[in-house]
């Protein structure tokens, strides 16, 4: 277990990490970019004279545009993970390889994504004040390391509680721990609200629902793929994997029937 | 094979944590890097502009609302 692993672990986790990218691009064309063109109706109707000027086609910002944002975001976030992989495997408790990579995902789905939504939830164009665009990214950057910090002091607080409560009710403690936390960075930090007035409310939560539909996508498919490698990667030994992988190829399968 | 729980076990055998010397060097760079990568992704040109102009704002227009970051 030595710089190697770290290597080989990197690398899976920025593959599975575009793996999953590819998936939660095939869910973003499919629900989000309705939504976005949805909501950039209502902008032109609404905006008073000149259409705004466009820089790149809407055609390239909704298949090309969308493509690069997604798998970079994706390669990116495997390869993070994968990196707090390498720290969390055989320190969290007595999870396999994959169990590891299920949880840490979950996790990372929760303090990456959900947290910071739930306080500063998805926007569609026309939605937000462009003065206030300054303000709006520092909280949710701010949102987003706090939720992280605050998951990984839960993750050692439980692991320090554990001897103690047991694993059981060290869980429960860190996890309400992290829960008030959270609240409480919630009831401090200023509240956005700047959706116009006659913005239509269906057109919002469907927007918002699919945001979290992609990383709902993302975070399963890339902890399932991510697993799957890491479990070959460190255990290549269980008889029952050889027989599973000479029946078929189930990485892409596994991940797809996830989604 | 009497507990259910017995069985479970022997699955996952304690496994070896990987040195946290053998990590850092490695999430330290790469760290920073796939974090430059998000950055440019998740807010240049908005908030902040390292590049002058609105081109890449502009590419990953429609990524940066879908994927939950403040765009415009």
């Amino acid at each position: 277990m030595n710089s190697a692993t770290v290597r080989s672990l990197l690398v899976r986790g920025m593959l599975a990490g575009l793996g999953a990218g590819l998936l939660a691009l095939v869910v973003a064309y499919l629900l989000g970019e309705p939504r976005v063109d949805a909501a950039i109706a209502y902008e032109d109707a609404h905006s008073a004279g000149e259409p705004a000027m466009e820089i790149v086609s809407r055609t390239l910002q909704s298949t090309a545009g969308l493509a690069t944002g997604v798998l970079i975001y994706g390669v990116s976030l495997g390869g993070i993970a994968a990196l707090a992989y390498c720290f969390a495997l055989g320190r969290v408790g007595r999870f396999s390889p994959r169990a590891t990579a299920a949880l840490l995902s979950g996790v990372a789905l929760v303090a990456v994504y959900v947290v910071p939504f739930l306080k500063y939830p998805a926007n569609p164009p026309s939605v937000g004040d462009p003065e206030t665009i300054g303000k709006r990214t520092t909280l949710y950057f701010l949102m987003m390391a706090l939720s992280v910090l605050l998951a990984v002091a839960a993750v050692i607080v439980g692991k320090r509680l554990a001897p103690r409560l047991g694993t059981w009710y060290a869980t429960v403690v860190a996890v309400l721990g992290f829960a008030v936390a959270v609240g409480l960075a919630y009831a401090f930090l200023p509240a956005v609200n700047e959706v116009p007035e006659d913005f239509s409310a269906t057109l919002l939560w469907q927007f918002r629902l699919a945001a979290l539909a992609i990383q709902l996508t993302l975070w399963t498919s890339f902890g399932l793929l991510f697993g799957h490698l890491a479990e070959r990667l460190l255990n290549p030994k269980p008889v029952t994997s050889a027989v599973r992988e000479t029946s078929s190829d189930p990485a892409p399968e596994t991940a797809a029937s996830a989604s | 094979m009497a507990h259910p729980i017995a069985t479970a076990t022997p699955a996952a055998p304690a496994i070896t944590p990987i040195s946290v010397k053998a990590i850092l060097p490695w999430a330290v760079f790469f760290g920073i890097l796939l974090m430059a990568l998000i950055y440019f992704v998740g807010a240049e040109q908005g908030a902040t502009s390292l590049i002058s102009g609105e081109d890449v704002h502009e590419w990953v227009h429609d990524g940066r609302h879908l994927l939950g970051f403040p765009c415009h």
